[in-house]
């Protein structure tokens, strides 16, 4: 197609646009609602998918050896278990490590002197272990039994409760958005098509000379292509501008609020999460526009 | 140019064939009429040449094109090749003259560079140069005829077809359109002209082709109009 053909097919599906600016709106308007719909997901997706994993790393795995064992032995149970792929880390925590974990935690400020009260015996002294992070919790179960069957191993604590919500949860979130997203989607489509056709009709006229004349197929479909793609990537745009106020605004008045949220929870930044969101949304847009309007075309645009 | 080879046309759920066993040869510069009463078939005709619609039985051959071998991607070659006019003109009322004409280069991809020296110089040739900038509604019917004219042209088929140029004209426009089509003609553009204006083809002394209910009942060189009445 030549320079000066396509610049009259994009001026043409313009125009289009303009002629029918009523049913462009509706097209527009539903694509943004989808594609807002969508932006706010994939924040709160990408955000949940950072929590997990930082959750991921605080559920731990204990693993507790027979009471009197001695220190290569311990070892060689170590080195048996750093060889597993399902671990994402791991450290020992000694009799002693532990003994004094549990008294700050337990008489906080006064645990120097709880500690020295018992005059050097450690009453946790059979409680040295491996503290375990897994890299993915779904084969938490199987993992921990290979754990309890090793030999010298007391004791493996878990937090399956744990692990089994976060899992649960994310799938709930991530099935129910793609299941609105597809909603929206098709709606989208059938939107973007009704528009298409209502410029079709208007310039039936037009279309029928053109195809007298000797245009092809192809010069005949771009501008209403053109009226397409332009409808999706306005409509791209428009949510894309408004995600990222929203997520801007949502996380400064989160942090500076609330303090809990912020000490212990790290926002995805924003840039990261935009330069994945906003060549996705602008695919989708784009390509919506592309699907309604070839489809129609091919449907109503026959030489 | 045209040769139509006991052409059969029904439309669909039709009883009778529109056009029957229609065999036309036109040699390549002729100025022919189609005449007859409507529901001859001289629509039908139009549309089978302009590959509108698909003849039921027989071939046909327009500048060397086997319609029957024609495959659908090369249509627009082949319309590119046979400028039309009709009785209501068929402009588009929302824009200009200049951009009526230039809608034909443009829709056929020429250059920009050509669009802007032969859209004057067509407009020249029909006697609308001054009148580019008007829109259709301000032009009268003769001068509407000459926009479409000068739009089918404009791209210089090597066949015209026009459907009832006259068809909306008074006597004096349509005599300027005909010698309009004389003109071109004479420089070598096979014209075919389906029309039921006698007195036109009467004064104009050409090959007429006589369509009577789907069949052709006379082919006379100088050729008159034929009454059924």
């Amino acid at each position: 197609m030549r320079i000066s053909s396509l610049l009259y097919s994009i001026r043409q599906g313009l125009k289009n646009i303009r002629r029918n600016m009523l049913f462009s709106l509706a097209s527009i308007g539903t694509i943004v609602s989808c594609l807002f719909l969508f932006g706010i997901f994939y924040c709160i997706i990408v955000n949940f998918k950072s929590a997990m994993n930082d959750l991921k790393n605080t559920v731990t795995i204990s693993v507790f050896f027979d009471k009197g064992i001695d220190d290569d032995k311990i070892k060689l149970i170590g080195e048996q278990i750093r060889l597993r792929d399902e671990v994402n880390t791991m450290d020992f925590i000694s009799a002693d490590e532990a003994w004094e974990e549990y008294a700050r935690k337990r008489y906080k400020d006064n645990y120097e002197a709880a500690m020295a009260s018992f005059a050097g015996d450690n009453p946790l002294k059979d409680s040295a272990s491996y503290e375990i992070t897994m890299k993915d919790l779904s084969n938490q179960a199987e993992f921990v039994n290979y754990l309890s069957s090793l030999d010298g191993v007391r004791k493996v604590s878990t937090s399956e409760v744990t692990a089994d919500g976060i899992q649960a949860l994310s799938s709930v979130v991530g099935y129910a958005s793609i299941g609105i997203i597809a909603i929206l989607l098709f709606v989208s489509i059938f939107l973007i098509s009704n528009t298409i056709t209502i410029g079709i009709t208007v310039r039936k006229e037009e279309i029928a000379i053109m195809k007298l004349i000797g245009a092809t197929n192809f010069f005949v479909r771009a501008p209403f292509i053109v009226e397409g793609v332009v409808i999706g990537l306005v409509g791209s745009l428009i949510p894309l501008a408004l995600v990222w106020l929203l997520y801007d605004h949502v996380v400064s008045y989160v942090v500076g609020r609330f303090n809990v949220i912020s000490n212990n929870f790290a926002f995805v930044p924003i840039k990261d999460m935009f330069a994945v969101l906003i060549p996705i949304s602008a695919a989708i847009g784009i390509g919506l526009g592309l699907i309604g309007s070839i489809l129609t075309t091919r449907k109503h645009l026959k030489v | 140019m045209i040769i139509l080879d006991h052409v059969k046309y029904k439309y669909p759920g039709g009883k009778k064939y529109a056009l029957n066993d229609i065999n036309i040869k036109i040699e390549p510069g002729e100025f022919v009429f189609i005449v007859g009463s409507s529901g001859s078939g001289k629509t039908s005709l139009i549309k089978l040449l302009l590959k509108e619609m698909e003849p039921t039985s027989g071939s046909l051959k327009v500048a060397g094109v086997d319609y029957n071998k024609l495959k659908r991607k090369n249509i627009p070659k082949l319309r590119r090749r046979i400028g039309v006019v009709f009785q209501n003109f068929r402009l588009l009322k929302d824009r200009t003259v200049y951009e009526n004409v230039a809608f034909a280069q443009r829709v056929v991809e020429t250059p920009s560079r050509f669009i802007r020296r032969q859209v004057p110089a067509m407009l020249t040739l029909v006697g609308l140069a001054d009148k580019y900038k008007s829109y259709p509604k301000q032009l009268s019917g003769g001068e509407q005829q000459r926009v479409a004219l000068a739009r089918a042209l404009v791209n210089k088929p090597e066949l015209l077809l026009a459907d009832e140029p006259t068809g909306n004209l008074d006597p004096k426009n349509s005599w300027e359109i005909m010698r309009l089509l004389e003109d071109i003609n004479r420089k070598g553009t096979t014209v075919v002209v389906v029309t039921h204006n006698k007195e036109i083809v009467n004064m104009m002394q050409k090959r007429v082709i006589t369509l009577k209910k789907g069949e052709i009942i006379s082919d006379e060189q100088k050729g008159g109009y034929i009454d059924e009445d």
